[in-house]
């Protein structure tokens, strides 16, 4: 098909048509952690598994989806380049770099690139859980949304991730947007992103 | 098998009828404006004239005054909204009676309705589609202004018994209006005989061009005009006269009444054995909609486990062409409101597929689906989070 009459760009095409590293359940793929984020009610939800070395490097990976195809691409991407990565490289990849490589992304649909994105370091987080340093990274590369109070994109995915589904329940945890407000339409809009990822029913 | 380019997508629009597109190619040069009183603007008067009779035989109509031409569906179905909302503040019935199905331009059209403070209620259905007729007898009563209720939906081809809601409505006193755009064309539609006020029509969903439509207001029914200006349509609908869309739309219609019922009959032959062949080699699907009150040419499936999106476009890398009432497809969050609305549940919504057949379609276009679709299911199955049994 002329990439000119595709809807992505075709890298995303060619990931899409032989997606890399997609879990094979013949394969009996034996992992060191795994991290499931998203709901299908939502309409999308991935899951990544990682073979981990003791040096921390990430071995092999595999993952599974229920996603469209831009979840499919990206991920597929991602898990390309995770490979071979420390665990905090690929801890702080962003999804931005993923859909740079994919040749772009139509904005409704970055979204679906962050999904992998999470699942990725949920499993990195299974992993330093399981050996004894549990949120290690969390804080890393984390950008500030609320310049009152210093919090972060990463503070208010942990809350989400501890139960917040509304901005009164984020404001109980994070204290965000209580001094001058300016950040909460921004607060808002990942509140919203990362109540799709993670919120279950 | 060969890849081939296999369109069953015919309820989001239909290709020119090879004699419409003709018409219309011969009358490019008829350029006078048909509200003219000179001899050229007469004769292209004449030709939207005949069209307007033949409109009126496709609504089912004996009167072609009865018929005005807009640009197309949603601007029928806006038209009905507008004067609504017109009638309500003068005061009386302010009441909205639609259903929870409608195609966006009516959802939106009455929540507009809603937020200006009309009463609305959008009626359920049942699991099939149908709406529900206590809930209907329940909600019209003599406050109620308007009922509408698409005459069948365009995602899961479910017919609607639009006789006896028209009745429920006229015995409380209220106007009834129906969509019929997809109706029209693949089964009857009969206007007088159901006895509504209002039904919208729409040209490009019948072989025929983009950007007509048309409105069947009965006489003496209320009709505010949403575009004013000029006299044209009897003050209904203001703006030079399309004439070559006007055309086409005309010889569409009466193309679409010849042998109604033997292409329709040919379609659902076709469409059965899609679905059937579909039921028996992937495990595991749902069939949406009504199992006898539907569309000949309309087949909605759920495939639970395979995401709709990435369903479609697997199937449009093979050449099928199809849609989904996956949100992911839509650029919204939310799955298709019509299969929510049946209960299916936002799983099965998120993974369905709208096979839409049409005048073209032949059996090699069903034995090729049938063969591309099952591989492309079971791979995404197999890369799913779901399992599915």
């Amino acid at each position: 098909m002329d990439a000119m009459q595709w809807l992505y760009s075709d890298i995303v095409l060619d990931h899409f048509k032989n997606p890399r590293n997609v879990y094979d359940p013949d394969e009996k793929f034996a992992y060191d952690a795994e991290g499931t984020v998203g709901n299908v009610k939502c309409g999308d939800q991935m899951m990544f598994m990682l073979k981990i070395g003791e040096d921390d490097v990430i071995r092999d990976v595999r993952w599974r989806t229920y996603g469209c195809a831009s979840a499919i691409a990206s991920t597929s991407m991602l898990s390309a380049v995770t490979k071979g990565l420390h665990i905090r490289e690929a801890y702080n990849l962003k999804p931005e770099d993923i859909a740079t490589r994919l040749g772009g992304l139509p904005d409704n649909k970055i979204h679906c690139s962050v999904l992998g994105d999470k699942a990725l370091r949920a499993a990195i987080d299974e992993w330093l859980e399981k050996t004894g340093r549990a949120g290690l990274y969390r804080n890393e590369g984390a950008t500030v949304i609320c310049t009152c109070l210093n919090i972060t994109d990463r503070d208010i995915e942990t809350a989400v991730r501890e139960g917040a589904r509304n901005w009164e329940q984020l404001q109980e945890r994070t204290k965000i947007g209580t001094v001058c407000g300016g950040c909460k339409v921004k607060g808002e809009a990942l509140l919203h992103e990362y109540v799709h990822i993670f919120g279950e029913e | 098998m060969e890849r081939r380019i296999v369109y069953m997508d015919y309820n989001a629009t239909t290709p020119l009828h090879p004699l419409v597109r003709d018409a219309m190619a011969a009358d490019l040069g008829v350029f006078a404006n048909a509200s003219s009183m000179h001899e050229a603007g007469r004769a292209a008067k004449a030709r939207v004239d005949a069209a307007r009779a033949e409109v009126a035989k496709l609504a089912g109509v004996p009167n072609p005054d009865e018929i005005v031409f807009t640009s197309g569906g949603s601007e029928s179905n806006n038209t009905v909204f507008a004067t609504m909302f017109h009638l309500g503040r003068k005061g009386g019935r302010r009441k909205i009676v639609t259903t929870a199905i409608e195609h966006p331009c009516v959802i939106n059209a009455a929540s507009w309705l809603r937020d200006e403070g009309f009463p609305v209620v959008f009626l359920p259905v049942d699991a099939s589609g149908r709406v529900d007729m206590e809930a209907a007898e329940r909600e019209i009563d003599g406050d109620t202004l308007l009922v509408s209720v698409m005459s069948a939906n365009n995602e899961i081809g479910t017919m609607e018994d639009v006789p006896a809601l028209c009745r429920m409505a006229k015995a409380k006193g209220a106007l009834f209006h129906t969509d019929a755009t997809q109706s029209a064309g693949k089964v009857p539609v009969e206007a007088a005989a159901w006895g509504v006020d209002y039904l919208t029509l729409s040209a490009h969903k019948i072989y025929g061009p983009k950007g007509v439509g048309a409105l069947y207001v009965r006489k003496g029914a209320p009709i505010e005009p949403l575009i004013r200006g000029g006299h044209q349509e009897h003050g209904h609908r203001a703006g030079t006269y399309n004439n070559i869309g006007i055309l086409g739309f005309g010889l569409a219609a009466r193309l679409a009444l010849e042998d109604l019922e033997g292409r329709a009959a040919r379609i659902r032959v076709m469409r059965n054995r899609l679905r059937d062949g579909i039921v028996e080699r992937v495990p595991d699907v749902r069939v949406n909609g009504h199992a006898t009150e539907v569309l000949p040419n309309t087949l909605n499936v759920s495939f639970p486990g395979a995401e709709g999106e990435a369903i479609l476009l697997y199937l449009d890398l093979e050449g099928v062409q199809v849609s989904t009432g996956s949100a992911c497809a839509s650029g919204s969050l939310e799955p298709s409101h019509v299969l929510l609305a049946t209960g299916v549940g936002p799983e099965l919504a998120h993974g369905s597929i709208r096979f839409s057949l049409g005048s073209l379609t032949t059996g090699e276009d069903v034995d090729y689906v049938l063969e591309v679709l099952p591989p492309i299911i079971k791979r995404l199955r197999r890369m799913s989070t779901v399992s599915v049994a």
